[in-house]
């Protein structure tokens, strides 16, 4: 019986799409057959991020309208075994989304796959109400600054009172906090906010700290999620966090200056 | 005709006075035999029965029974003695055409032949001392509402009749309400109104004052107006002599 986790914000551009992909393919490399959805109706970007925009021929409200089979429009990802992608549609708008078709539509995957990624877009309309209201797990994607830690909030409430869960009375959707874009010199400097003051206005478990990294973009523009990135730190980063999902025990990474010795100092090499 | 109404109608809309029809119960004051000496003794003692009920009641004369050829029947003093009782005579019906038309000359209303109405006219009671009210029964004790999860962004909660506490922080965004006390075992930092429904006794406590607005039965003070000294710190918030104290704990 597959679980729904759902990547939402309330902000927007803080790193929902970026860590959708890296988390799915994460839990793909693991062996779990996963699959990620891009709720982002109009303004999909997911299958860029994924790497396959020139495979698009049925789309998610193809699916919701009967026009396409569920298998007709789900792709499966060239570079990793178990890993699947339902992209959106980019000529419609949020309007396309109807409650019945999105929960018929994950009913059907749940019964094939063990995890569905939901990439939320940013707000709290219809889009994002509908990416989170089937959600057993909720990411809470977070930049470690006031106005994303204030919209995280706000998705917060709106996960305790309009999840299906919450409308049910049934066991609450978990919630994971995941800060991307951390730079620990700012934070040293006091221009970001630390690890400790988000995590004590948001009160939410720590899944896991991403650092700012130039890989990302990289990685955005050659249409690979950043996880496959080895090297980078952000791609390290996205790992551990999975690890941590699947109940791991995984010490926090990234989020102190690493003590730079003079060698690399000398070379200034970068994450 | 449809711009012609509606000229009537802006013109009713924009006019200083409206006539309206209304109905007004009215007493009666059948005038038998105006010369009798106990006349107005007489109708002194049955005011004085009930003298709120008769003070400034406005009466019709009815001068139907009148004897024929009441010689020298003076409207004006007559009045004016029923005035002195504390009734005001404002019109009149019946009587002989000499009655009728001098009634009119100082300025009583002639009145159509109405219905006849029962008047119930309250008598006071033997002993005019007024019992003191039962005093109100002692209010029920009402528990407090707990709420035990941070107050997300968005959210607000209203305890009604009763205080509110809360054992988790107040987000920034968030607004906890109260007829009673607020007690927040946390960080305030949103608004907490205390006392919306009018008690000034009401108080706000909290771990840490971060809050956009406080208030206190609708005086509120905002962030920027909380002294430096009192600013994340744990704090008593109350009302006194109209004004709004904020005091370390």
């Amino acid at each position: 019986m597959g679980k729904i986790i759902v990547m939402t914000s309330g902000k927007g551009g803080v790193g929902k799409t970026t860590s959708s992909a890296a988390f799915a393919t994460g839990l793909a490399l693991r062996g779990f057959k996963t699959v990620v959805i891009d709720f982002d109706v109009g303004l999909r970007n997911l299958d860029l991020v994924m790497g396959c925009e020139r495979r698009v021929v049925f789309d998610f409200i193809n699916v919701i309208n009967g026009e396409a089979k569920l298998n007709q429009a789900l792709i499966k990802d060239k570079r990793v075994e178990n890993l699947y992608i339902l992209p959106t549609s980019q000529t419609r708008d949020k309007d396309a989304l109807t409650k019945d078709g999105v929960e018929r539509i994950l009913n059907e995957l749940c019964k094939d796959f063990d995890y569905i990624v939901c990439d939320s877009p940013a707000g709290i309309e219809r889009g994002a109400l509908m990416s989170l209201y089937f959600a057993d797990h909720a990411i809470i994607v977070t930049n470690p600054e006031v106005s994303s830690v204030r919209d995280s909030d706000r998705i917060l409430g709106v996960l305790n009172s309009k999840s299906r869960r919450a409308e049910r009375g049934e066991e609450p959707v978990t919630q994971h906090l995941l800060l991307t874009r951390y730079d620990p010199e700012r934070v040293e400097k006091g221009e970001m906010l630390k690890v400790d003051d988000v995590l004590e206005i948001l009160a939410i478990p720590l899944l896991g700290v991403i650092p700012e990294s130039q890989a990302v973009l990289r990685a955005s523009n050659i249409g690979m999620p950043v996880i496959l990135d080895e090297a980078s730190n952000a791609g390290q980063a996205y790992l551990d966090a999975v690890g941590r999902f699947l109940g791991e025990d995984v010490e926090h990474r990234f989020i102190s200056v690493p003590k730079k010795g003079l060698f690399s100092r000398l070379l200034r090499r970068s994450a | 005709m449809v711009a012609v109404s509606s000229a009537n109608q802006v013109a009713e809309r924009d006019a200083p006075f409206q006539f309206r029809g209304n109905s007004f119960t009215m007493m009666v004051l059948k005038v038998v035999d105006p010369a009798s000496p106990n006349f107005f003794s007489l109708l002194g003692s049955k005011v004085r029965q009930a003298p709120n009920f008769f003070r400034h009641a406005p009466v019709v004369l009815d001068f139907d029974e009148l004897p024929e050829g009441a010689a020298g029947f003076d409207i004006t003093a007559f009045a004016l003695k029923v005035r002195e009782q504390n009734l005001l005579p404002i019109g009149f019906v019946g009587g002989p055409r000499a009655v009728q038309e001098a009634a009119l000359a100082i300025g009583l209303v002639p009145m159509p032949a109405g219905r006849a109405a029962r008047l119930d006219v309250v008598r006071a009671p033997e002993n005019t001392a007024v019992a003191p009210p039962a005093p109100p029964p002692e209010p029920a004790y009402r528990p407090a509402l707990v709420v035990n999860e941070p107050v997300r962004s968005g959210t607000q909660i209203y305890a009604e009749k009763c205080d509110l506490i809360i054992t988790a922080a107040v987000s920034h965004g968030a607004e906890v309400l109260a007829d009673g006390n607020i007690h927040i075992y946390g960080a305030l930092r949103g608004r907490a109104l205390a006392g919306i429904s009018g008690d000034a006794g009401a108080r706000i406590f909290c771990q840490s004052l971060e809050a956009e607005l406080v208030s206190i039965c609708g005086l509120y003070r905002v962030s920027e107006d909380m002294d430096e000294s009192v600013v994340k710190k744990p704090v008593q918030i109350r009302l006194s002599e109209g004004y709004l104290h904020i005091q370390p704990l």
